[in-house]
């Protein structure tokens, strides 16, 4: 089950992509309010965005993105039909690596 | 302050106030008075202000080094909400009319961690991005831009009603 949705469009010879990913997005700095205890860090610090293999969006981030994080970005070129691949990782190892074609 | 200080003073016919000297009650209630109404307007909002610029400049010191110097760019425009009702998401939208950008980082001077994140573009962007952030309590959000090697930066208030970092 794909936790990544991504959507490219292209529009007057500039793609837009949109991306949502599920992802709890934990500072580690949140207390759990019934323990009391730190919930850990449970971030996602890299996303890569390539258009036909050439990176066209490289991301770092830190907590401080929302919980189950969206963001849309653009850049010019690309053509119907060419593949845009999001990659994302996050601080516990996890990762993920989701293709969309461009519309 | 000083009416209901009145009032009571005609309450109690004078006599039980009277035992506190009478210059002391006058010097008190007055400065009580002009103090409460006039002071907290004044001094907080400026403060405020300055202080934010000043952690912004802390925060792109602390991310791009001692020599990084950035300049506030009309070219940028941020997008986001006046009043955020919830921290944890506050949308934000940079649109930049700028050539050749390398860079847009996300800084909230504010937060506990004041660096968001950092948006790169390997061959241009064509000036659009947009993700929501964390705001643990209000201040401004800011987009520091790295076009043709240039540090430009503009910034938004966002007030927010209920903070988004930690609980």
């Amino acid at each position: 089950m794909a936790k990544t949705k991504v959507r490219a469009k292209l529009k007057n010879g500039i793609t837009q992509v949109k991306v949502l990913v599920k992802h709890p997005m934990e500072t580690g700095s949140r207390k759990d309010k019934k323990t009391g205890e730190k919930i850990p860090a449970h971030h996602i610090t890299e996303v890569t965005c390539s258009h036909n293999d050439t990176v066209v969006m490289q991301a770092d981030w830190t907590g401080g993105i929302s919980k189950n994080p969206y963001f849309s970005f653009n850049f010019a070129g690309g053509a119907s039909g060419d593949k845009v691949t999001i990659v994302w990782k996050d601080n516990t190892g996890g990762t993920e690596s989701v293709e969309a074609d461009i519309k | 302050m000083l009416l209901i200080a009145y009032e009571q003073y005609n309450k109690y016919g004078g006599q039980e106030l009277m035992t506190i000297p009478r210059r002391t009650f006058l010097q008190t209630t007055i400065a009580g008075a002009v103090g409460a109404s006039l002071l907290p307007h004044v001094t907080f909002a400026e403060e405020a202000t300055a202080s934010e610029v000043d952690k912004l400049t802390a925060a792109i010191t602390e991310k791009f080094g001692a020599d990084a110097k950035a300049e506030a760019s009309d070219k940028i425009s941020i997008k986001a909400p006046e009043i955020a009702e919830n921290g944890a998401s506050v949308p934000v939208d940079v649109t930049v009319d700028l050539e050749n950008i390398e860079e847009i980082t996300l800084i909230a001077p504010s937060n506990p961690t004041p660096y968001i994140a950092k948006f790169s573009f390997p061959n241009g962007s064509a000036g659009l991005l947009s993700t929501r952030v964390k705001m643990g309590k209000t201040g401004s959000i800011a987009a520091v831009v790295k076009a043709d090697g240039k540090l430009l930066y503009a910034s938004k208030e966002v007030k927010v009603t209920i903070g988004g970092c930690g609980g």
